[in-house]
């Protein structure tokens, strides 16, 4: 009898975007909290933003299941950071974590595509931007996930960041203030919103700035 | 001596006796669980069928089961996993006991102990083919959540699995509103299993309602829903598409 080949995959897409925006003292991070399979919806009211560390937080769409896996480990590891340096991981650091943790499953990945953000060591705004194993730059803006091709075009005509190539070496910040930013997140999520399938319901906003975290939500469309 | 030989891939990164091992395919499986929370708990439903492919083999099977104090376990999928959930779950809840400390393993706690054993299971490819629903009332906390065999979780006011994500998820984010009284409840569930019955081929008039609230759970005896098949569109369903089945 031939082997027998799978009939179940390990993998699920469960939707969403997410996006990030650096400024020059503060960070944006956003993420809908729509969960889908296939063309059903799961809940309207899922948080795809974990926070890390004091002034890190990632937002991370794909695989609920990974995701849910990778936050639980980078918060373990974060954990253990704390107990043996007496001091939360800077966003620079995180991001190195995340780089290593995605790639030490380069052949099993997790099936999560993160934006990191925060604030570095100099109250900076930061954004990293990965891919599901591990690939990772900074930059001053990105997004991931399913309306990433729908959102990261705006963005760029919007906030068009430096090339990391360039010298002398330019700041990946916008030039954006936070109340200008967070607008334009919003703006984002609602365009998206009409035409990714997977993007909608509620939208959840993390800002990070000098004065801590702060939250809001806006309501997307639900259809 | 194979003269036609096998052109699939090796992808498997353990050898080929392992395979054997691993779940391929479920074979005796429950369909639907459908769950609500309401003013003083959760109300969870499910029918009493357990089939093996297209036949009816068993009648009687019960997929709702009391978990510790606070909490009530619904599954479906293959029941002998389910049944293996429920030893292990059975240990956890006696380790729990063993430190006769006062305290005890809530739904939330529950929950996530077994979105952990579902997602390292399906990381071995060997996963435990069941949905499962956990609900549970502590502290006059309410909480109803859900995982998949591949680790997928939530929860919510409402959920369901398999069939009932497609049929009775859409009446319940209809008709469900925050406090329910338990008739409600009870009338919102049987609505939604009565069109699983209909409309679920894998679905059995032989039902049973499970209710947790603060102090403790209840699974009623089973009955059966009563049916109406004399609708028009069932009677004569060709009536306005010719030629349709």
């Amino acid at each position: 009898m031939p082997k027998q080949q799978a009939n179940w995959s390990p993998y699920d897409n469960n939707g969403g975007s997410c996006v990030a925006i650096a400024g020059a003292d503060y960070c944006v991070i956003a993420a809908d909290t729509r969960m889908s399979t296939g063309y059903n919806i799961l809940t309207r009211d899922y948080s795809k933003i974990c926070k890390l560390a004091d002034k890190c937080v990632m937002a991370s769409s794909g695989f609920q299941a990974d995701v849910k896996a990778l936050q639980k480990h980078l918060a373990a590891r974060h954990l253990i950071y704390q107990h043996q340096h007496n001091k939360q991981m800077s966003c620079p650091a995180m991001a190195q974590l995340l780089s290593n943790t995605l790639y030490y499953k380069r052949f099993f990945p997790y099936y999560s595509f993160n934006v990191l953000g925060g604030l570095d060591n100099e109250g900076k705004g930061c954004v990293f931007t990965y891919d599901a194993v591990g690939s990772y730059e900074k930059v001053g803006y990105s997004s991931q996930g399913s309306g990433s091709t729908l959102i990261m075009p705006f963005l760029d005509n919007q906030l068009k960041s430096p090339s990391p190539l360039l010298l002398p070496v330019q700041d990946a910040v916008t030039p954006l203030a936070e109340a200008e930013a967070v607008d334009l997140v919003k703006t984002v999520f609602a365009s998206a919103s009409e035409r990714d399938i997977y993007t909608g319901d509620k939208l959840e906003i993390v800002v990070i700035n000098a004065d801590g975290i702060r939250r809001e939500y806006m309501d997307l469309r639900k259809d | 001596m194979n003269f036609m030989a096998s052109k699939q891939p090796e992808n498997s990164l353990l050898g080929p006796e392992a395979d054997s091992q691993r779940t391929l395919y479920p074979y005796v499986t429950g369909t639907s669980v459908v769950a609500l929370k309401y003013k003083d708990g959760i109300l969870m439903a499910a029918d009493m069928g357990g089939s093996y492919g297209s036949t009816l083999r068993y009648k009687s099977v019960e997929r709702m089961k009391s978990i510790g104090k606070h909490s009530l376990l619904g599954a479906s999928g293959e029941i002998s996993d389910f049944q293996e959930i429920l030893r292990y779950l059975d240990e956890l809840i006696l380790y729990d006991n063993m430190w006769d400390d006062g305290n005890s393993l809530g739904p939330k706690e529950v929950h996530n102990y077994l979105t952990r054993v579902m997602y390292n299971r399906r990381n071995k490819f060997n996963p435990l083919w069941n949905s499962l629903v956990l609900g549970g009332v502590k502290n006059g906390q309410k909480y109803l959540g859900t995982v998949s065999m591949i680790g997928v979780n939530f929860e919510d006011n409402h959920v369901a699995t398999g069939f009932g994500n497609h049929l009775a998820r859409p009446i319940l984010r209809q008709e469900w509103h925050e406090n329910l009284s338990y008739e409600d409840g009870v009338r919102l569930l049987e609505k939604c299993m009565r069109v699983l019955l209909y409309r679920d081929r894998s679905a059995i008039n032989k039902l049973q309602i499970a209710k947790i609230t603060e102090e403790g759970t209840t699974i009623s005896r089973p009955y059966s829903l009563k049916t109406y098949w004399e609708f028009s569109a069932f009677a004569n369903p060709a009536q306005g598409a010719v030629g349709t089945w």
